[in-house]
């Protein structure tokens, strides 16, 4: 990790101590701590870290991006912090700035599609669009006769149904009927919706990531505190079994989805070997999230099981993200065809590429 | 963070992409010129005199230890290129593969120099099958148990006891035992046993096969009847082999043959579904293909702490542990989707005969060289539970 990295992540993590602690937030019924935690993620020029300076943002690079929103995973941070990163990376691609506040990204998911009509508006709808009801703006990417564009849409000129995802976070549908863009242009060469899921997916990894160092964190602590049948649950081999599974499910995720950072951050295009990576982080991230977190609630028992209780924050929202960018079937499906499509002497090539 | 895990994101030097060009080339040519048959990782004879003679004059063995020595002085990167490549060709690496990955680097740490000088340049050539003197009729898992017995006497000992499930013995030139010297203290149950070098093809040695349910006699039983070692074959310190069993655990539990043991039921799955699979196959062999990239990365990851100088016990435990359930599922999951191949898929003969060895194969993957059990203690201890 290289110097300055270090200080854009040590700065991300001090803000996510001090104004996103988990406890804090889940005793706090009234939401007042979204707003503080937003001015100061603006204020360090975090929303717009992978924005260039002459686009609006903060410049950072690609790596320190992937290692804040890691971060923001180990915080399972619940503002649209990983959407506006995303939002104004998009944007960058097309040479279009980023306005200040909230954005996301439409669509978030390979199935959807949204079109850009021959006048020049926007149409379609999206699903599963993560925090869309909160955001000021939306970066669309739109299929046009002349090819993709990319395109920054205000977020009061679409028609936004409100959900939520399985961790309780804004998932909306968005749709678009012929919505005029604040600005439209055409995306660079080889930049298409997969190249954008791709992306999504390793932000996601990430995350994902995060939240399980953070369960590991907070099962191992609890198991060293909680006593029954007259000892620290810890000195049981089956739950010291358990928690080394996580640790393993933990590392896996941690590795899966860093390689792949690392592997888009260093990349000139999304390639095959690109695509394994950032395919292979999201199904193996995805994987993780489950199996991992099924270990830190049965670590826990009733109590973990509990609204009072931290673990949900992080439990429920690395399943969450599962969904967004692409589920781990679609990618699995996706990755299968390419390999078999490769033909069988070229899978070993391919997985050693690198 | 309680667990300070790291899988740093390590990538394979621009001279690793030669090496693996010269790897790929020496292999193909072997294959042509018959070998081995990389289709049959069943084949009853694994062990290859020649073709390890053949590797040796490469260089590729014990390529990371010092050029006095025999070695290149190359890194744990480009030996692990080396390696993978073999173990995904189906290469018969039976007779040198111990002695370059854990026999050699004990003796460059505990042998005294002429042992050293004699010895590692002829690993380096091929020309040494090492074996592991570990486990013992009742001492298995639990190492420190061991009884067989180094008696002191004139200019050395007198070993009495037996090993068992020892890989290759019948083959083996040598072995690196543990014997006890001492008994164990109140304190320390861990304490009296030590570390030795055993020549094999001397007498006071009988060597039993045993057979195994692949249908292969891999491992023996191996008897010691006042077998003589002489003192400078002592490795380490007397009644302190304790102390340097888990440094070398990282190397052993670590590499790419973690992993790829049934690898070859995948490749031959991908052939036998052909260019455009049913979504089921395409599903299922995304996820295979996702979770052994995975595992590569984390495991090249811990091959780059060994060459930074670090000793990442519990990262390469972890990656073990993972490894080897995965390896050891991979042919059910393999056969799961085989069920759906077309009946005229040309490949479909070699497909089945690889399934029966690997399910055959899959129960020890999980036992050999460290149980998943005795893993997960290791990465429990790390974690602070212990």
């Amino acid at each position: 990790m290289a110097e300055s990295e270090n200080i854009v992540v040590e700065t991300a993590e001090k803000i996510f101590a001090d104004l996103a602690d988990a406890q804090t937030i889940n005793s706090d019924k009234t939401g007042s701590w979204k707003a503080p935690l937003w001015q100061a993620l603006s204020e360090a020029g975090l929303p717009l870290a992978w924005v260039p300076d002459d686009l609006g943002g903060s410049g950072a690079s690609l790596a320190e991006g992937f290692g804040v929103l890691n971060a923001a995973g180990r915080f399972a941070i619940a503002v649209p912090l990983a959407e506006t990163m995303l939002a104004g990376w998009l944007l960058a691609q097309a040479k279009i700035a980023s306005p200040d506040g909230e954005m996301t990204v439409v669509p978030a998911s390979p199935k959807d599609r949204i079109t850009l009509n021959a006048d020049g508006t926007l149409s379609g709808r999206a699903r599963g669009v993560p925090f869309a009801k909160s955001a000021r703006h939306f970066a669309v990417l739109a299929h046009g006769n002349g090819g993709i564009s990319i395109a920054l849409v205000e977020a009061g000129k679409g028609r936004i149904e409100a959900g939520l995802n399985v961790g309780y976070d804004e998932s909306d549908t968005v749709t678009l009927d012929k919505i005029e863009p604040v600005a439209i242009k055409p995306a660079p060469k080889g930049f298409d919706q997969t190249t954008l899921m791709l992306m999504g997916g390793v932000v996601r990894s990430l995350q994902i990531a995060g939240a399980l160092e953070s369960m590991l964190d907070i099962s191992v602590r609890y198991s060293n505190e909680r006593v029954a049948f007259e000892k620290k649950i810890s000195k049981f081999q089956a739950v010291q079994h358990n928690l080394a599974r996580l640790a393993g499910e933990s590392a896996a995720a941690l590795a899966a989805a860093t390689s792949a950072a690392d592997a888009v951050a260093n990349a000139t295009s999304f390639d095959d070997a690109v695509y394994l990576e950032a395919a292979s982080a999201k199904i193996r991230c995805a994987e993780a999230a489950e199996k991992g977190g099924a270990i830190a609630h049965q670590v826990h028992g009733a109590i973990g099981f509990t609204m009072e209780h931290i673990l949900h924050r992080y439990s429920l929202r690395a399943l969450a993200w599962r969904d967004d960018f692409g589920s781990e079937s679609h990618w699995a499906v996706e990755l299968g065809k390419r390999v078999a499509a490769r033909g069988a002497d070229e899978l070993w090539p391919l997985v050693a590429s690198r | 963070m309680t667990a300070a895990l790291r899988f740093d994101p390590i990538r394979l030097p621009a001279e690793c992409e030669q090496l693996r060009k010269e790897v790929r080339a020496f292999l193909a040519e072997e294959i042509a010129a018959g070998t081995f048959d990389p289709n049959k990782p069943n084949r009853e004879d694994t062990d290859a005199p020649e073709f390890s003679r053949r590797v040796g004059a490469k260089g590729w063995l014990g390529m990371t230890w010092p050029k006095k020595y025999g070695g290149q002085e190359r890194s744990f990167l480009e030996r692990y290129v080396v390696t993978e490549e073999m173990r995904v060709a189906n290469a018969p690496t039976r007779r040198f593969f111990v002695a370059d990955r854990q026999s050699g680097p004990v003796l460059l740490k505990y042998a005294p120099e002429h042992i050293k000088m004699d010895i590692l340049p002829r690993i380096c050539r091929g020309e040494l099958c090492f074996a592991i003197g570990m486990s013992e009729p009742n001492s298995g898992s639990d190492l420190f148990a061991a009884k067989t017995r180094a008696t002191k006497t004139d200019g050395g000992y007198l070993i009495n006891g037996s090993k068992i499930w020892t890989s290759s013995a019948y083959i083996a030139d040598y072995m690196i035992a543990i014997f006890r010297t001492s008994p164990p203290t109140k304190e320390n149950r861990r304490h009296g046993l030590t570390q030795f070098l055993v020549k094999m093809k001397q007498p006071g040695i009988e060597v039993n096969p045993i057979g195994q349910i692949t249908g292969q006699y891999e491992f023996n039983e191996v008897v010691f009847t006042d077998y003589f070692v002489p003192d400078d074959h002592v490795l380490g310190e007397i009644d302190g082999a304790w102390k340097q069993a888990t440094s070398e655990l990282a190397y052993e539990r670590s590499g790419p043959e973690r992993f790829l043991e049934t690898y070859y039921v995948l490749t031959e799955l991908v052939r036998a579904v052909g260019d455009k699979p049913d979504t089921r196959s395409a599903e299922g062999i995304g996820r295979l293909v996702a979770q052994l990239h995975t595992m590569r990365r984390m495991s090249v990851s811990v091959a780059g702490m060994l060459q930074a100088g670090k000793e990442p016990v519990v990262e390469a435990s972890i990656v073990k542990d993972i490894g080897t359930v995965w390896e050891q599922q991979l042919p059910h999951r393999v056969r799961d989707l085989a069920a759906f191949v077309e009946e005229t898929a040309s490949n479909r003969e070699t497909l089945e005969k690889q399934l029966e060895f690997a399910l055959r194969t899959a129960p020890k993957l999980t036992i050999q060289g460290g149980t998943t059990e005795v893993l997960r203690g290791i990465i429990a201890r790390g974690l602070g539970l212990r």
